[in-house]
């Protein structure tokens, strides 16, 4: 099995020489040791997208907005990775962006995953029937199993999930009515002498 | 009294960073005293005759368990190298998580004694090899085996039976990846495995010419002193593999030089020195002497160093014992402050070492800060703007800045991975081809680029922005707000310049490691020595903490 920091080093190299520049190829690096880390085959995919780059053109988003329409060729997903990072407190904004023909959709994962950690904020990432919830580059939760990775997809949309209870007041007031089991009804005798300040406090 | 920390546009000059000594705080020392009420097992030894074979050594505290599995094979004396080039060696180690089962033995035989191309697994920790001193490792095994011990000037002046020429950590070959790893109580500082493999093997060392001698001669054989063992230490062959270590960890780095330079500050703010305390520095001090006689090398470079440190150390003792007072309010700080004026380089940072050596109280609180957690600072903070990096550069990096990267000499080396064998390179870009594959190790260069660039550009212009079109500076725009908060984290010179002394670089980062003697073979690789005068391993429950200044003591 392949460390993760080999795995690191090796994309950081590959990335340099598939014309990527040094302070882009640390980026590169650290997300596909991030997407194997989180069992999505981020060596796999890289390491066809950079023979496919050989053969074919890429396009590159720069500045990213709320719709990206692609000019024809497929947007570069390292790029956009990047640039999404760089850019996520302006791109926050928008609450919702999407992207046409996005090459190599599951290499944007990790710097998404990323970009949820530096806002604290839950992010969905879609394409075609596959979902991704991006939680603080803590983890990702996904109905992508065992799937033959995408070479393209035809649109991506990435949503800021406000950060709201995923339950009902309902739902936790139960809970917490069941927790309270755990407590002791206090006694006048108890309230006296079992705390440890005292009634009054002036400080 | 608030003394300040010393300038970082000083003491990471590469002349200063090369002339750092060992201390209190370097690995190898913390490492013993992390480890000294662990159990000490020699689990296996199963060497022939000629004493080839396996033998497993651990530590052993509760359920946690180290295991340093050795493997000796027969190899010939035209096989033997220390260049990383070399495919063979006399012995191969690996540092595994636990106790090893069979399977994992013979599973390792395989792969260990290959070492770079063999494969390890996350069970295993640190992985390593190492050649005899031939001339050394055989007058002791004839000697011994005919009933006495080995030359002693002989020893003094090699200092090792045995020097590693490569220990590897970190996931390198399938190793476990420090994660697995890092929230453990006892790896609270850099380097522990590495540190506990070379240790291990140094014992393994003794028992193998023990072993080799009874065999020869089981009627009139003797066990090698261990007051000699303790004098000895494991040699170690260092090329520029070590380099650019230094300069892709910078928040490392910072934590490593902070906690000398806090550690320093803090024993110059002490007001009243206790008569205790005194004696112990100064002894210390006298002791050490002894380090810098027998320090041997061919370098002239060093060589000259040695000589100028030996004058001034002579030269501090003599304003210790004639001049100095330490009744004096803040005595280390009158001594620091006489050391700046009236000495070199190499004097003050050995001085500064020592001036350690009574206040374990103060040095090893550091230890467990001179890791770093890597990730939290990678991200670049796009939402600052032009303004602010530049006033990071010019205050962080204003001797860079000064530095004419149009002129040739400025200009003239450049660092390179060798296809053939995967280690970092230097070479001179002007005569050699390969500068168009070079590595981002020109920091220097590339900060003065980055400011340049910046000069022409709006103040308020935001650093995502201006990423979009200068992704070729990306990797030292990282870099410089990394400075803003970790003053200590770049080398404040130019380490492609036609003057560069890389072993300056190595020598950094061996000081800290714990290494004595440097002994440099050229500019670009040296030799030194690890662990001599340390306890063994049956004596580390009770041991001298200032066992660094009593070698052949």
């Amino acid at each position: 099995m392949k460390s993760l920091s080999e795995i690191e080093t090796t994309v950081k190299r590959a990335s340099r020489a598939a014309g990527y520049s040094w302070g882009i190829a640390e980026e590169v690096g650290k997300s596909i040791r991030l997407s194997e880390l989180f069992g999505f085959p981020g060596i796999k995919h890289l390491n066809q997208y950079y023979q496919n780059k050989k053969k074919e053109n890429f396009d590159d988003i720069k500045l990213i907005n709320k719709i990206n329409k692609s000019n024809g060729l497929s947007f570069c997903p390292i790029t956009l990775g990047v640039n999404f990072i760089d850019q996520i407190k302006n791109i926050e904004t928008l609450k919702k962006c999407s992207v046409d023909k996005l090459a190599f959709p599951l290499l944007l994962l990790p710097f998404l995953s990323r970009g949820s950690e530096i806002i604290g904020k839950k992010l969905l990432f879609s394409f075609d029937d596959s979902q991704f919830l991006l939680n603080f580059n803590v983890s990702i939760s996904s109905n992508f199993w065992n799937k033959e990775p995408p070479i393209l997809a035809n649109q991506v949309e990435i949503s800021f999930l406000n950060n709201e209870d995923n339950f009902s007041d309902n739902d936790w007031n139960n809970l917490y009515k069941l927790a309270e089991d755990t407590f002791v009804e206090e006694t006048d005798s108890l309230k006296e002498g079992a705390a440890g300040a005292g009634l009054t406090d002036n400080d | 009294m608030n003394i300040e920390l010393r300038d970082p546009n000083i003491i990471m000059k590469l002349s200063r960073l090369g002339s750092f000594h060992q201390s209190r705080l370097s690995f190898l020392r913390s490492f013993l005293n992390e480890f000294k009420d662990w159990d000490y097992k020699r689990d296996l030894f199963d060497l022939d005759k000629d004493g080839f074979g396996t033998a497993v050594y651990s530590f052993k505290k509760k359920s946690r368990v180290y295991s340093l599995i050795c493997y000796a094979n027969k190899i010939n004396d035209d096989e033997r190298s220390d260049r990383v080039i070399a495919t063979k060696w006399d012995a191969a180690f690996t540092l595994h998580d636990g106790v090893p089962l069979k399977e994992d033995i013979e599973r390792l035989r395989n792969e260990v004694p290959k070492q770079e191309v063999g494969r390890l697994s996350y069970k295993e920790l640190t992985l390593s090899r190492a050649n005899k001193s031939v001339r050394v490792f055989d007058h002791v095994v004839e000697n011994l085996s005919n009933g006495s011990q080995p030359n002693l000037d002989l020893l003094e002046k090699v200092g090792y039976l045995y020097r590693t020429t490569a220990v590897y950590g970190s996931g390198k070959f399938g190793l476990a990846d420090r994660f697995r790893i890092k929230n453990r109580e006892e790896i609270n500082g850099p380097f522990r495995l590495e540190m506990m493999l070379v240790y291990l093997v140094r014992q393994f060392t003794f028992d193998q010419v023990n072993h080799v001698a009874k065999n020869r001669n089981p009627k009139s054989a003797v066990k090698l002193d261990p007051k000699i063992c303790r004098n000895l230490g494991i040699g170690n062959s260092t090329g520029l593999g070590m380099a650019p270590f230094i300069v892709n960890h910078p928040t490392l780095l910072n934590n490593w030089i902070l906690s000398r330079e806090v550690a320093l500050k803090k024993i110059r703010e002490i007001k009243i020195a206790e008569t205790k305390d005194i004696s112990l520095f100064k002894e210390c001090v006298k002791n050490s002497l002894k380090n810098i006689t027998s320090w041997n090398t061919e370098s002239e470079y060093q060589l000259k160093k040695i000589k100028l440190l030996l004058k001034d150390v002579r030269k501090f003792i003599n304003f210790l014992e004639n001049e100095f007072d330490f009744k004096k309010d803040y005595p280390f700080n009158e001594i620091y402050l006489w050391l700046e004026k009236e000495t070199c380089e190499e004097c003050i940072e050995y001085i500064v070492s020592i001036m350690m050596e009574p206040f374990g109280e103060i040095v090893q609180p550091l230890i467990s800060q001179m890791s770093s957690e890597e990730e939290k600072y990678f991200n670049i903070p796009t939402e600052r703007n032009v303004e602010d990096l530049k006033k990071i550069l010019e205050n962080k990096y204003s001797d860079i800045l000064k530095i004419d990267f149009n002129k040739e000499d400025s200009n003239q080396k450049f660092w390179f991975i060798s296809k053939n064998k995967e280690e970092p390179r230097l070479a001179n870009r002007f005569e050699e081809s390969g500068a168009d594959l070079e590595q981002p190790l020109a920091i220097a260069r590339d900060i003065k680029k980055l400011y340049e660039r910046l000069l022409s550009l709006k103040n308020n212009l935001k650093i995502n922005q201006f990423l979009i079109d200068n992704s070729d500076l990306r990797h030292v725009v990282r870099r410089a707000f990394i400075i803003e908060n970790f003053p200590y984290s770049e080398i404040q010179d130019n380490t492609i310049g036609e003057n560069i002394v890389p072993i300056d670089m190595l020598r950094l980062k061996l000081s800290f490691f714990g290494a004595l003697k440097f002994d440099p073979r050229s500019d670009k690789w040296l030799r030194i020595c690890m662990f001599q005068g340390a306890p063994l391993p049956n004596e580390l429950k009770d041991y001298d903490e200032q066992w660094v200044y009593k070698t052949f003591s």
